[in-house]
């Protein structure tokens, strides 16, 4: 953390919690951490363990002298996963692969850089901002369904890119436009997400840090770098944490804009997808524990390379400004409780 | 209020040389072109005439609302579905914001054991694909009698939701000054007073914005509302929109899906106006400005 | 206090055994149901049904529908509409039977599907001596049935037509349609100014239709009529090579990859595109006065193929019983009301689908209103089906990737042709 850079006449946080309140934390915890999880349970946790035996099993795909299927599924051990993996149709795998990552690399990137500059010019104060702000959280607000439709329209071979690029492209054709297409589409849909989350951190910015760094003579890249971005780090990490999830599990946008089976933009989530249409429920589930596995790595990375103080123990955290808003804080308790 | 609120609210204040401030406003102009020329198109699609709907001209010629009124046509239900997604989306907004709260709150103030892994594991349901959830979802919910319910569709919704709330939540309670909580509660407050007198108001930029995103999550869910559902008097907007046709099979009734899709979308963008004004001041509501 | 975080551990313990046991209560439901599946058990039961169906355009399916309420208030109908795309249809059909619902009585099922749901049990048989097919058209009944037994009764129908300028072809005096593909470059080369040929190469299932169409009219078949994949043959070649070599040499413009059902009929009403293939829903449209360019300049004629009448797909729409509706008597006798001659023909003339019963074809006040009927009767007796198979997704699938790759030259067409029969070999269980 180097937030502690960041202000001049910062006093070194102030210590922690009394231990005698431990016992009784523990089980307010437990209260309030229980509806949570009865629903997670629920709607996430028993299709995820679902999965995971299904993913163990296949379905008999033989018909009997009758012509019909013959029902009941068996257990193959891993042979889905090494199906999938090393076997005939891998290579669908591995681009699927590639894609996946390709899209949230090169996507949340973009989004992030957009949506924290979003964010940036929604916090200032100028004639016309309502309508600015109006306008950044417009696209964000397009039922996904929808906007994939749209961009479909404007990316068709006689559509409105062509028109005002005057030049033909088959957007939805294999090949390196397919995805920029798909980026183009998305990017411009959830850079507001971001955009508004970090809005939301930039607000827990006192003013008074901008006063003094202004105070200080620090110029607005180096008070931005310095100031804005590690005050607003925990939020952002939340917002890029929570885009690399969602892209990682890309799905309608492809299917809708491009197409099933396009190999230049097929994720992982579509083949799920596709294994799950085609009755394969096996490798179906097999293919979502993979991207699960692969979501979980990535994130868990991600946390532990950037996002120690959003995981990291309450007590191992440094704020910035904790003296400074202690004695707000007290006026505001006086006031508060008069 | 203070003295300090007076003299310091709202956002910090660049130098007003004009160079920069010009620039400030380019930008400004070249994001809100950026997100508003795509729903420019959008509209402007929703405005034609359904015969001209593959023009490409900027502005509609002659203008229609064709496509309004078939959106409306009785037959096809929308206004209920409207309704429904109101429904759907404000319980799932509603029950996020108190049951993400609770547990935000338990992860960023109290102190126990696991805690890291009770982060984890709620961050790891948002990693399973979605579309996977579906059938077993509606394994689960056929035998419980569920289907044609609200239910089948808030509770999932509320899973998508929630990791996000709380992770959300969770950062904000970290980044506020929880010394103030000891102080209130030295003042004489107990914890409970203290979390509503002093913590709830310095986190409304945090919860409101968990409220817009839970909203439009909720508002613009498609899988399962489609799959849960089959009665007509239950589907939502955008479950509605897929089931437009167009006056004959192979038409795509774009036309109408965009006006549908304005239609579904302008209200929202007023709806996160109005909390928009709550996340700015959220803070000078909390007095600590 | 202590009791209550002990309950709140137990109730989430609780829950999770709950919900681990109804998991496994769901897939034990799949094994015993099954057995009363299959060769073709009374269709008993009688009261309120529902109907699943892409929503109809018309709006002429709920006036079909009311009407049936109106005689049967016992046994009412009602419509359930699922999405506009076939594909999503299909899945919500396919939920709906893994998850043994009744909620669906009556399937309007795409011609396509019919052995995948006959042959998983998902579909009941019907009784073929409560129909009378022989009046309706071979082609279409072969659609509903599997290895000779009835699972859906045939609806809608539809096939492929070659579109073509009239106007442009009388003023090059040119007095026929083209019969073979030679023929139709060969009016396209004194035409000048025009787009030869279109068709819908965009992949997805309209990709299937246009290779099977281009296979069949060269004498080849995708699939044997012992139903096993024959399509490495120097037919096939053939007939893939049309298209293959229509995108090299320009007769077929690029930017039909990218073209379904929408895109070519838009590209033929522009006015710049002489030949296309489209089915019949397009005649009326690109006759209204609006938009369209070619009012009134245009005609429909058979397929052309390699050596004479091309073999168009076959399309439409069957009707079938979901194996888990209660009420299957009153289903029977609904799917009955709707296939009638009386229905057929409302329903023809309210929303101008093709339907299945070959009488109306040659119905003189038919005919005036839908010039193109004798036409597509022709069309329909030489129409073929696409490869009737359990499989289908995934055969469909291989074709369209065989087809696409070889259209956009990622493959030669014999290196195409040679996966596609590999892969339908292990698709495709005889």
């Amino acid at each position: 953390m180097t937030t502690t850079t960041a202000e001049p006449g910062t006093v070194a946080p102030v210590k922690q919690k009394k231990k005698s309140d431990v016992q009784g934390s523990g089980r307010l915890a437990a209260i309030l951490l229980s509806p949570t999880f009865l629903v997670l349970a629920l709607v996430v946790g028993y299709p995820l363990i679902d999965a995971l035996r299904e993913s163990l099993y296949q379905k008999n795909q033989g018909l009997d002298a009758n012509g019909f299927v013959v029902s009941g599924d068996k257990f193959v051990g891993l042979k889905n996963y090494t199906d999938i993996l090393t076997g005939a149709n891998s290579h669908a795998f591995w681009n699927a692969f590639y894609n996946t990552t390709f899209f949230t690399v090169v996507g949340v990137i973009i989004e992030t850089i957009l949506g924290v500059a979003m964010a940036l010019i929604m916090h200032q104060a100028f004639r016309g901002r309502g309508f600015v702000r109006a306008s950044i959280l417009v696209p964000w607000a397009i039922p996904t369904a929808v906007s994939a439709l749209l961009w479909r329209w404007v990316f068709q071979a006689d559509g409105v890119a062509n028109a005002i690029i005057g030049h033909q492209i088959l957007w939805t054709t294999e090949g390196f436009h397919a995805k920029v297409a798909v980026l183009i589409a998305d990017t411009w849909k959830t850079a507001p997400f971001v955009g508004l989350l970090v809005l939301a951190g930039l607000q827990l910015i006192p003013a008074e840090v901008y006063e003094a760094a202004k105070v200080d003579g620090a110029g607005t890249w180096y008070t931005f770098r310095k100031i804005t971005l590690p005050l607003i780090k925990p939020v952002l990490l939340v917002a890029v944490l929570f885009r690399l999830l969602d892209v990682l599990r890309f799905f309608d946008l492809p299917f809708v804009l491009i197409g099933a089976h396009k190999d230049s933009v097929n994720t992982l989530s579509m083949l799920a997808y596709d294994e799950a249409n085609n009755l394969r429920y096996g490798p179906a589930a097999a293919y979502a524990t993979i991207l699960f596995v692969y979501v979980a790595l990535v994130a868990y990375a991600f946390v532990k390379l950037l996002g120690a103080d959003i995981i990291g123990d309450a007590r191992a955290r440094k704020k910035s400004t904790p003296s400074k808003r202690a004695k707000k804080g007290s006026r505001t308790i006086r006031e508060a409780t008069a | 209020m203070t003295a300090i609120s007076t003299a310091k609210s709202g956002p910090p204040r660049r130098r007003s040389f004009s160079a920069g401030r010009a620039l400030s406003y380019l930008g400004m102009i070249v994001v809100a072109l950026y997100c508003l020329a795509p729903f420019y198109w959008m509209v402007v699609s929703a405005f034609r005439r359904p015969e001209d709907q593959f023009d490409n001209s900027p502005i509609p010629s002659p203008i229609s609302i064709k496509n309004f009124t078939a959106v409306f046509k009785h037959d096809v239900g929308f206004q209920r579905a409207l309704l429904n997604s109101v429904i759907v989306a404000g319980v799932t907004t509603a029950l996020t914001l108190v049951v993400g709260t609770f547990t935000a709150y338990a992860l960023a103030r109290l102190d126990f054991r696991f805690k890291n892994m009770v982060l984890g594991i709620i961050v790891a349901t948002s990693m399973f694909p979605t579309i996977s959830l579906i059938v077993p979802l509606l394994h689960l919910f056929t035998n419980i009698k569920w289907i044609n319910s609200y239910q089948s569709m808030i509770i999932p919704n509320l899973s998508f939701v929630l990791p996000l709330a709380v992770w959300n939540l969770n950062a904000f309670f970290r980044q506020m000054p929880f010394e103030l909580e000891y102080a209130a509660m030295v003042d004489g407050c107990t914890r409970g007073q203290a979390f509503r007198k002093i913590i709830v108001p310095l986190a409304a930029p945090g919860v409101f914005t968990t409220a817009i995103i839970a909203f439009i999550a909720a508002w613009n869910e498609f899988m399962i509302a489609l799959s849960m559902v089959n009665k007509k008097e239950m589907q939502t907007a955008t479950v509605s929109i897929s089931k437009f046709t167009g006056a004959y099979g192979f038409d795509q009734p774009f036309g109408t899906q965009m006006a549908a899709g304005v239609l579904v979308t302008v209200p929202l963008v007023i709806v996160v106006l109005i909390l928009q004004r709550r996340i700015i001041a959220g803070l000078t509501a909390g007095g600590v400005k | 206090m202590a009791s209550v975080s002990r309950m709140t551990r137990f109730a989430v313990i609780a829950a999770s055994v709950a919900v681990v046991a109804a998991a496994c209560g769901g897939s034990k439901s799949d094994d015993k149901k099954d057995a009363s599946g299959g060769s073709g058990g009374a269709l008993t039961g009688r009261g309120p049904i529902t109907l699943a169906t892409g929503k109809d355009t018309s709006g002429n399916l709920q006036n079909l529908v009311n009407t049936w309420n109106q005689q049967h208030p016992k046994e009412q109908a009602r419509i359930i509409e699922l999405p506009e795309d076939a594909d999503a249809q299909r899945q919500q059909m396919v939920q709906n039977a893994q998850t043994k619902s009744n909620a669906y009585s009556v399937l309007n099922l795409d011609v396509v599907n019919t052995a995948e749901f006959a042959a998983n049990r998902w579909i009941a048989q019907l009784p073929k001596d409560q129909f009378d097919l022989s009046k309706f058209l071979p082609a279409a009944v072969k659609t509903g049935e599997y290895r000779n037994n009835l699972y859906a009764a045939p609806w809608k129908t539809d096939s492929g037509l070659l579109y073509y300028r009239k106007d442009q072809l009388d003023k090059a005096g040119i007095k026929e349609p083209p019969k073979t593909w030679a023929e139709m470059q060969q009016d396209c080369s004194k035409i000048k100014g025009f787009n030869c040929y279109a068709g819908q190469f965009e992949k997805y299932e309209g990709l299937t239709v246009n290779f099977s169409e281009a296979v069949n009219s060269a004498g080849g078949q995708v699939v044997d009529d012992s139903g096993k994949p024959n399509v490495n043959t120097p037919q096939a070649k053939q007939g893939l090579d049309f298209l293959v070599n229509g995108f090299k040499s320009g007769m077929i413009p690029k930017e039909a990859i990218s073209f379904k059902e929408e895109e070519s009929r838009r590209a033929f009403e522009k006015g710049n595109l002489l030949f296309y293939r489209q089915w019949p829903y397009a005649y009326a449209l690109s006759n209204k006065k609006g938009d369209s360019k070619v009012v009134d300049k245009f005609a429909v004629a058979p397929l052309p193929g390699l050596n004479g009448p091309g073999a168009p797909t076959l399309g439409g729409h069957n009707l079938a019983i979901s194996q888990f509706a209660p009420n299957k008597a009153t289903a029977l006798d609904f799917i009955k009301y709707l296939t009638s001659e009386q229905t057929e023909r409302a329903n023809l003339i309210a929303s101008s689908e093709a339907p299945t019963l070959a009488s109306l074809y040659d119905d003189p006040e038919l005919q005036k209103k839908f010039p193109y009927l004798p036409t597509l009767k022709a069309s329909l007796l030489n129409a073929k089906p696409r490869p009737q198979v359990v499989r289908y997704n995934d055969v469909t699938t291989a074709i369209e990737e065989a087809a696409y790759s070889a259209l956009t030259g990622k493959s030669t067409t014999d290196q195409a042709l040679a996966d596609l029969q590999n892969k339908l070999g292990q698709l495709i269980t005889p």
